[in-house]
């Protein structure tokens, strides 16, 4: 396993390119089949994602797309199913994966500052009872930067808007150094400067290499933000490159009569169609 | 419990300083230090075990464990030995407290019902079972009944050498665990999930947690009793959280508060031997709770009600500054009678906000009204234009009708922070919207005459 190797978290600079081949699509699921109280959640999902691409996880509400990321992720339990990283399990790949989960999943008036909350992305480095040492609060502090929320490093977390704590989680996932992320909703509710902000961090993760994949509620930017989308409803719909996969039929297979949504497609794909 | 038979006798002034100064006696002194140490480690363990969300699970614990504490007398007896032997009974309480923990975590990970369901039930059962358990050992023929009781109300005068010492072990060691422990606490009680994620196994981090919380609360049951100890664990973290917004500190400060209480109540419990240590001991960490609540400056009611008072007095002041401003826009330079002012300010922060504004400088009172003084327009020009600049800005993206938009922008100017008024003024100019000049810009709507 060289990459393990490779990626033994001595490099300063998140986001610096790493250049080794490595065997193995970053996710392979398998089907996969997740219920919740006998209900069937997700059914028999299988997708291998590409590497280095820019992934986006789109469907309706319910339809599972987090709970995909988190079946993946082992935080929910799978009625059947395998997920592979990089060729390998799970437990073997944790310091490849990096998560930024949704804002709403903790308690923002917890004790603890902004620089604080980035350095948690290191302790996956960190064995028991080993301090966090002033390398990685360097580390944490250049990934606040990154976001452009540097100048918040010592802000009590319930003092920050809820973009600038998006960006914080933000952070906190690039201070793990991981090869393959997952968001869970990255831009749901924040404002202008944070979704430029997230952007700009998809933009550079390509860049060296990355993948990322994000679950994603809003039609209208899939096509500016993303090279790739999995359409989710329960099932895989489908999944590929944009430009093939998002299409008309496709957002209608998935969205069925959710007339709400739908228009919002439709608004989508006639901006789709001005641009072809 | 024989309260009143007896008049209580308050002590001197003289006794209580002895007591306090370890010079009431060598056990009085042995009690003193022992207590406070256990107010410490309790004050420490508990901050991670109240942000963990575990103090209801904490009291099951301690409850769970009569069945155990009674289990282990009876067998101690049963087989010869001596009903009073504390390793025996602390043990037995371990073990039964956490089983008690154990069937709650079984029924809320094999069943539907809720945590808190769980817990009440588990609690009252193990607690009930301990009480049975408790009157079968006064028909024993044995003559050690008389110890067992003072576990449920805690007696602090019977404690002694052998007490302190274990508490004083037990103390040291979860301190020390905590420190080691603090980065791995942290994460788990702040993001579990993402904890796993980065590969930790939070189920022996929770095991350590609750690990912590046990040693503290067995040793603690003698001093304090059982139905009590959990308070010892439970009030000064939550006190503590009123005075910071840090981690660490919030540990240091429930450590101190739980030390002071526990000295405090100890020493109070010597000077009236006749009420129960754990009673006295909880009230006096109950009367810092209080005192947090109401003074801290951080998170405490009093200083959140003075930050509202101070935040409608500055809301009441841009409104009177741009009252003015706008009576001035209206008609001329002239004063303003405050009657003219009283559809947009009053009530005592309006009151409030006229003192500080003519105190200030910004605002003269005259014998025909008010007046803006000429700082006072500079200010008043300001806060227009802020005003007037959110008008634009939601006329022009959210749509208001100009009849409306007055209010609407009236309910978040005064949260606009420079940076979003420069943002503003970009958008604004860029759609050309905006003035070129350094003055607001005209209102969108027709202004109120006189003011």
């Amino acid at each position: 396993m060289s990459f393990l190797a490779g990626h033994s978290a001595e490099s300063s600079s998140p986001l610096s390119s790493r250049p080794e081949h490595r065997p193995g699509s970053p996710l392979a699921v398998h089907g996969v089949t997740v219920a919740y109280n006998k209900k069937p959640v997700l059914w028999d999902v299988e997708w291998d994602a590409p590497e280095g691409r820019l992934i986006a996880i789109v469907g309706p509400n319910g339809a599972g797309k987090s709970t995909l990321v988190k079946a993946c992720l082992g935080l929910v339990p799978v009625v059947s199913g395998q997920v592979a990283f990089f060729g390998s399990s799970l437990r073997r790949s944790r310091r490849l994966v990096g998560y930024v989960p949704q804002r709403g999943s903790v308690d923002w008036d917890f004790p603890v500052s902004a620089l604080e909350v980035v350095t948690m992305g290191r302790y996956g480095m960190l064995g028991w009872c080993r301090p966090v040492t002033r390398r990685h609060r360097e580390a944490a502090l250049a990934c606040l930067d990154q976001v452009g929320m540097a100048d918040y490093a010592g802000r009590q977390i319930s003092q920050l808007s809820g973009g600038q704590q998006q960006r914080v989680f933000l952070a906190r996932a690039l201070a793990q150094e991981a090869q393959l992320y997952f968001m869970d909703e990255p831009f749901a509710g924040v404002d202008a400067a944070t979704e430029r902000a997230i952007v700009d961090v998809l933009k550079r993760l390509k860049e060296n290499g990355r993948t990322v994949i994000v679950v994603h509620h809003d039609l209208q930017t899939v096509r500016d933000y993303f090279d790739e989308v999995l359409l989710l409803n329960m099932r895989v719909v489908a999944a590929g490159p944009v430009d093939k996969v998002f299409t008309v039929e496709n957002l209608r297979k998935t969205y069925g009569a959710r007339l709400a949504l739908l228009e919002q497609a439709s608004s989508a794909l006639a901006d789709l169609a001005r641009v072809s | 419990m024989s309260i009143g038979h007896e008049t209580t006798v308050w002590p001197s002034l003289d006794e209580t300083l002895r007591v306090l100064t370890f010079q009431g006696g060598f056990n009085t002194s042995v009690v003193l230090v022992g207590v406070t140490l256990l107010g410490v480690a309790a004050g420490l363990v508990g901050t991670f075990a109240v942000l963990r969300r575990r103090a209801l699970m904490s009291d099951t614990l301690s409850h769970a464990t009569l069945p155990g504490i009674t289990l282990a007398f009876i067998a101690a007896v049963m087989l010869g030995a001596s009903g009073r032997s504390l390793p025996v009974l602390l043990a037995g309480a371990a073990l039964s407290g956490i089983l008690g923990v154990l069937t709650v975590q079984f029924i809320s990970r094999h069943t539907r019902l809720p945590e808190d369901a769980a817990m009440g039930a588990v609690l009252s059962v193990f607690f009930g079972l301990g009480f049975v358990l408790l009157s079968y050992i006064q028909t024993m023929a044995t003559g050690e009944q008389g110890g067992i009781g003072k576990f449920i109300y805690g007696q602090t005068a019977t404690m002694g050498v052998t007490d302190a010492t274990v508490i004083g072990i037990v103390a040291l060691g979860t301190t020390l665990a905590s420190l080691l422990l603090f980065k791995e606490f942290r994460l788990v009680c702040f993001d579990p999930d993402y904890a796993t994620v980065l590969g930790w196994r939070i189920s022996l981090i929770d095991l350590a947690m609750m690990a912590l919380v046990v040693a503290v609360t067995v040793v603690g049951l003698r001093a304090v009793g059982l139905i009590l100890v959990i308070a010892l664990v439970v009030i000064p973290p939550a006190a503590a959280r009123f005075w910071t917004e840090r981690l660490w500190v919030m540990a240091v400060v429930a450590a101190f508060l739980g030390g002071l209480s526990g000295y405090l109540g100890a020493a109070a419990s010597a000077l009236f031997p006749r009420f129960p240590a754990g009673g006295i001991i909880v009230l006096v960490a109950g009367f810092f709770f209080l005192l947090s609540l109401l003074f801290a400056p951080a998170r405490g009611v009093l200083a959140a009600g003075f930050r509202q008072l101070r935040l409608r007095r500055d809301i009441a002041s841009q409104h009177l500054l741009r009252g003015l401003f706008e009576a001035g826009e209206a008609g001329g330079g002239e004063a303003v009678p405050a009657a003219a002012l009283r559809s947009r300010v009053h009530g005592p922060a309006a009151r409030l906000a006229l003192t500080r504004l003519t105190w200030q400088g910004l605002i003269a009172r005259r014998p025909d009204g008010l007046r803006l003084t000429p700082k006072g327009r500079e200010e008043a020009l300001r806060i227009t234009r802020n005003h007037r600049l959110w008008e634009q800005f939601l006329m022009a993206y959210a749509d208001l009708a100009p009849s409306h938009v007055d209010h609407s922008a009236d309910l978040v100017e005064h949260v606009l922070s420079s940076d979003m008024v420069q943002e503003l003024e970009r958008q604004l100019r860029a759609r050309g919207r905006l003035p070129r000049h350094a003055g607001p810009p005209p209102s969108p709507h027709p202004l109120a005459s006189g003011a």
